[in-house]
C-alpha cells in the first residue's frame, strides 16, 4: 500500500482514511506493508509501516500539513529541503528500489502523490495496481482545473490503473468528467468512521469565552478544516452576515489554517461581523475536540468534498451538521441539513433556524448520533477485499 | 336484519407551507403560496389528486349509486380541502355534490382544519367543529350526525364530549390492544356515555384495500371483489363491516393500474349477490343495531402506524414544541379580530404539518410511509417555525406583547 501519511502524522482526512481502511483490511487475513515517504513512529501493529528512503538519506522529517516541504537529513549530516514535486519524484524512486526487494500480489496507492510510484512498481513487477482517489485536482482547486502537472499525473495514472476506487459517487463523477475514465472501471467505496476510535472529551472546554456566552443565550457555529479555496469559507462568512442579522446571538468559530487565513479575517471585519467570528488557527488534540463539542452546529460549506469526515467527527462529539450537497458525506448521512455551497441565502436560513431552535438542534443530533454509531469500516474493507480477489483471479469485472 | 358494509372515505388536503425562510419572516405573509412547479404547491397537488383520484372515483361512485339502489357511502371532507376544491377544481366539488344529491351519501362531522385541537384547546376545537358543520350545510345541504376526530384520534373524553354535543355516533380505530377478543364488526357504546354509539374500523379488511391492494409480494395478491366479499361472508355473526380509509386510496395511494377502480366497481355487485347483504351509511348502521357491549379507551388511539398513538404527530421535541407554541398564541390571535391572521393561524393547526416533522422512519429510509413534500423532517420544522415567528411578528406589529 502506498500512502502519503498516517496518524498521528497526518494533516487531514487522507491519513485517517488510510489508517482505518488498513486496520479493517488486516482483519481479513491480508498482509499489508504501508510505505510512507517519511520516517516516524506510528505505534501501528496491524501492518508494517515502512519509510521509503533513498540510500544516502538518514532521515526525512515531515512538517505540519500537506503540500509543505520535507526536510531531508543526509548521511553526511547535511540538510536538504524538498518541495512537493521533488519529494514525489524521490518517493517514486525510493518505492521502486523497495519493490525490487519485496514479494507482493497487488499495489494499492492513495491519491496523486503516490500514483507515479505505483506506475513504477507496475513497470518493474507487472502486478496489478489499484488507485484510490480521495480527491481529484479539481476538488482541491475549487472546481477549477488546478495544477496542470498534477492534472497530468492523475490523468496518466488513472488511465494506466487496473482499477480505480473513488470515495463517493461525487468523486466518481468527477473522475469521469475530468479524465474520461470509463464508469465501470471505477468502484465507489465510501469512507466511514469507527465510533469507538474517537478520543473522548475530557475536562472543561478550552473555549471559555464561547462556553460563557452560551449561558447568555448565544449559540455557536463551528467549522474545522484547511482555510483553502476548496473548503468554501467565503460563502460561510457571507451567510454568517445574514445569520447575524436574524439571530444576533450567533458566534462563529473557525478552526484551521491555510492560504486564505488572512483574507478571511479581513473579510469578516469588512462584513461588519468581526466580533462574532473567532479564528482559532490550526489545532490538535483537546483544543481540536473541544472545538467540535462547543458548537451547536457544524458547517461544512465545501465547494467540492470527495467525502468529508469532519461532519461525522462533529456528530461524534455531539454537534449536528449542515453539509454542502457537493460532498460525499451528503450521499450517506440522512439526519443532517444539506445545502448547495453556492446558495448563501439558504445556508443562512438553515443556520439561523438551528440557532433559533434548540429543539431542532437536539432532534438532529439525537438521530444523527444513532446513524453515526452504526457506521464502521467493515463494509468498505469487504468491498476492497473483493476488488483484490477479482484482480488476482483475473475474472472479468 | 341484513349484514352491512359501512364504507367510509376520508377526503383531505392540507395547506402545505412553502419554502419559507428566516428572511421571509417579518417580510412576507404568503405562507401557503408555493411556486406551481414546487412539491409544496397546493394548487398543483390538488389538481393532480383531482385528476387521479377525485374525478375518476366520484364518476364510479355515482355509477354505483345509480346502478345499485342499496349502495351507500359515507364521506368526511375537511374544510381545507373544500376551500381548495372551490379554488382549483370546482368540477371535483360538483362531483361530490352530485353524489350527495343521490340521498345515499352521508357526510361525517370533524374539525374544519383537520387539527388536533381537541388535545390542546376545547374552545378552539368546538369552534372548528362548528365551522365545519356550517360549511357542510352550505355546500352539501346536510347536517352531520356522526363525528370523527382528526386521524381517528379517539379516547373516552372525546366520546363523552361527542355524546353531550348531540352526535348519535362516533368513529374510532378497532385496535386489538383495546378490543382484545371483541370483534369490530358490531356496534358498541363508549364507556361513561348514555346515547352515543361507537363504530370501530376493521383495520385488517380496510388495510387490505388501502395498503396491501397493489402489493405483489402480498400472499393474497391479486385481491378481487369476489374474494373480498367471500372473506366478509365468513363471519356469520357480524352485523357490520366498517371499511374506513383515506379517499385517496382510490387512484392516488393505489394507482389506477393496480385495478383498484375495478375492485370498487365490482365489490357492490359481488356483495349484493346475497340478498341478506346490504350497504349502510354510518348513521343507518347506528340506527339499525343496538350496542353489543361497552368499549373503554382511556388512552388516545389513532389509525396511524403500528403504535396507533399520536407519536407520528407529537412524538419528537420539534413536533411537541411547535404545536404547544402555536396554541399558546390562541387568546392573543382571537382577540385581534384580524380574520386573515386567525385564518393563517388555523391553517397551521392542520395535523399534516406536524406529521411532516416526524423522524420515526426517516433513518430507516422508509420513505414510502412518508407522504411529505419536504426532503427531510427538519426542513418541515424550519419552514413551520419561520412562519410561526411571522405570526408572532404580526401580533407585535399590532402592539400585542407576546
Amino acid at each position: 500500500m502506498l500512502g502519503w501519511e498516517l496518524p498521528p502524522h497526518n494533516s487531514g482526512g487522507l491519513g485517517i482514511a488510510c489508517y482505518q481502511l488498513c486496520k479493517a483490511l488486516s482483519k481479513r487475513d491480508l498482509d499489508i506493508e504501508f510505505v510512507v515517504p517519511y520516517e516516524a513512529e506510528h505505534g501501528i501493529d496491524f501492518m508494517d509501516v515502512t519509510a521509503a528512503k533513498p540510500q544516502k538519506v538518514s532521515s526525512v522529517h515531515k512538517s505540519g500539513i500537506a503540500y509543505d516541504s520535507y526536510k531531508y537529513i543526509m548521511s553526511d549530516g547535511t540538510e536538504k529541503w524538498l518541495n512537493i514535486h521533488d519529494q514525489q519524484a524521490l518517493y517514486e524512486h525510493s518505492v521502486g528500489q523497495l519493490a525490487e526487494a519485496r514479494e507482493f500480489d497487488i499495489v494499492h496507492a492513495h491519491d496523486w502523490l503516490t500514483f507515479r510510484a505505483a506506475l513504477r512498481v507496475k513497470e518493474i513487477k507487472g502486478c496489478p495496481i489499484i488507485l484510490h482517489v480521495h480527491s481529484v485536482e479539481s476538488d482541491r482547486a475549487g472546481n477549477k482545473q488546478g495544477n496542470p502537472l498534477v492534472h497530468e499525473i492523475e490523468s496518466v495514472g488513472l488511465h494506466m490503473a487496473d482499477r480505480v476506487i473513488a470515495v463517493s459517487e461525487h468523486t466518481k463523477k468527477a473522475i469521469i468528467r475530468d479524465y474520461g475514465i470509463p464508469a465501470d472501471k471505477i468502484e465507489v467505496v465510501r469512507n466511514s468512521i469507527e465510533a469507538n476510535d474517537l478520543v473522548p472529551l475530557d475536562g472543561d472546554n478550552v473555549y471559555k469565552y464561547l462556553t460563557l456566552m452560551k449561558t447568555f443565550g448565544y449559540r455557536v457555529v463551528v467549522n474545522i478544516g484547511r482555510l483553502t479555496v476548496q473548503k468554501g469559507l467565503p460563502n460561510l462568512l457571507f451567510a454568517a452576515q445574514k445569520v447575524i442579522s436574524k439571530a444576533p446571538k450567533t458566534l462563529f468559530l473557525i478552526v484551521g489554517n491555510g492560504e486564505q487565513y488572512n483574507e478571511l479575517i479581513e473579510m469578516a471585519a469588512g462584513l461588519g461581523i468581526g466580533a462574532n467570528v473567532l479564528f482559532a488557527d490550526f489545532q490538535r488534540g483537546k483544543a481540536w475536540r473541544d472545538a467540535y463539542a462547543v458548537g451547536d452546529l457544524f458547517v461544512m460549506p465545501s465547494l467540492s468534498e470527495p467525502f468529508g469526515l469532519t461532519p461525522l467527527e462533529a456528530i461524534g462529539y455531539g454537534t449536528p451538521a449542515l453539509v454542502s450537497k457537493q460532498s460525499g458525506i451528503s450521499e450517506v448521512l440522512k439526519n443532517c441539513l444539506k445545502v448547495d455551497y453556492w446558495d448563501i441565502d439558504e445556508m443562512a436560513n438553515k443556520i439561523s433556524s438551528v440557532m433559533l431552535s434548540d429543539q431542532l438542534r437536539d432532534e438532529l443530533i439525537a438521530n444523527a448520533y444513532h446513524e453515526y454509531q452504526n457506521m464502521s469500516w467493515d463494509n468498505a474493507s469487504q468491498d476492497v477485499h473483493e476488488l483484490y480477489q477479482q484482480q488476482l483471479s483475473g475474472l472479468p469485472v | 336484519m341484513k349484514k352491512a358494509i359501512v364504507l367510509y372515505l376520508h377526503v383531505h388536503q392540507p395547506y402545505r407551507i412553502r419554502h419559507y425562510t428566516v428572511f421571509d419572516t417579518g417580510a412576507k405573509h404568503d405562507y401557503f403560496n408555493a411556486p406551481y412547479e414546487s412539491s409544496e404547491s397546493n394548487e398543483k397537488v390538488l389538481k393532480k389528486v383531482a385528476e387521479k383520484s377525485y374525478l375518476p372515483t366520484n364518476k364510479r361512485l355515482l355509477k354505483l349509486l345509480n346502478e345499485n339502489p342499496e349502495f351507500k357511502v359515507s364521506l368526511s371532507i375537511t374544510g381545507t380541502v373544500i376551500e381548495q376544491l372551490e379554488k382549483w377544481s370546482p368540477e371535483s366539488l360538483q362531483s361530490f355534490k352530485d353524489l350527495c344529491a343521490s340521498g345515499r351519501v352521508e357526510i361525517v362531522a370533524e374539525t374544519y382544519h383537520h387539527s388536533l385541537a381537541f388535545f390542546y384547546s376545547r374552545a378552539e376545537f368546538e369552534m372548528q367543529v362548528d365551522m365545519h358543520k356550517r360549511k357542510i350545510q352550505e355546500i352539501f345541504g346536510q347536517t352531520p350526525q356522526v363525528f370523527r376526530n382528526t386521524e381517528l384520534a379517539y379516547n373516552n373524553d372525546l366520546a363523552s364530549w361527542a355524546d353531550r354535543a348531540g352526535y348519535k355516533g362516533i368513529l374510532a380505530e378497532g385496535w386489538d390492544a383495546v378490543l382484545g377478543w371483541k370483534s369490530p364488526n358490531f356496534v358498541y357504546r363508549p364507556t361513561y356515555t348514555n346515547q352515543i354509539k361507537l363504530l370501530l374500523k376493521n383495520y385488517k379488511l380496510s388495510d387490505d384495500i388501502a395498503f396491501r391492494f397493489g402489493n405483489r409480494e402480498w400472499a393474497e395478491w391479486p385481491l378481487t371483489a369476489d374474494k373480498f366479499a367471500h372473506w366478509l361472508s365468513e363471519d356469520p355473526d357480524a352485523t357490520n363491516f366498517n371499511l374506513f380509509m383515506d379517499y385517496e386510496t382510490f387512484g392516488e395511494h393505489q394507482w389506477e393500474e393496480s385495478g383498484v377502480f375495478d375492485f370498487l366497481e365490482h365489490l357492490p355487485k359481488q356483495w349484493l349477490k346475497n340478498e341478506n347483504h346490504t350497504f349502510m351509511t354510518v348513521s343507518e348502521v347506528i340506527d339499525s343495531f343496538e350496542p353489543v357491549d361497552q368499549i373503554d379507551m382511556p388512552e388516545t388511539v389513532t389509525w396511524a402506524d403500528t403504535e396507533r398513538d399520536l407519536s407520528a404527530w407529537l412524538g419528537n421535541p420539534m413536533q411537541s414544541e411547535s404545536i404547544h407554541e402555536l396554541y399558546e398564541l390562541q387568546d392573543k390571535i382571537i382577540a385581534t379580530n384580524d380574520l386573515a391572521l386567525i385564518d393563517d393561524w388555523r391553517r397551521l393547526q392542520t395535523s399534516d404539518h406536524f406529521y411532516y416533522m416526524c423522524t420515526k422512519w426517516f433513518s430507516d429510509g422508509d420513505i414510502h410511509a412518508y407522504f411529505s413534500p419536504y426532503e427531510t423532517p427538519y426542513e418541515a420544522y424550519m419552514n413551520f417555525m419561520n412562519v410561526f415567528r411571522d405570526i408572532q411578528f404580526r401580533l407585535l406589529e399590532k402592539g400585542i406583547p407576546l
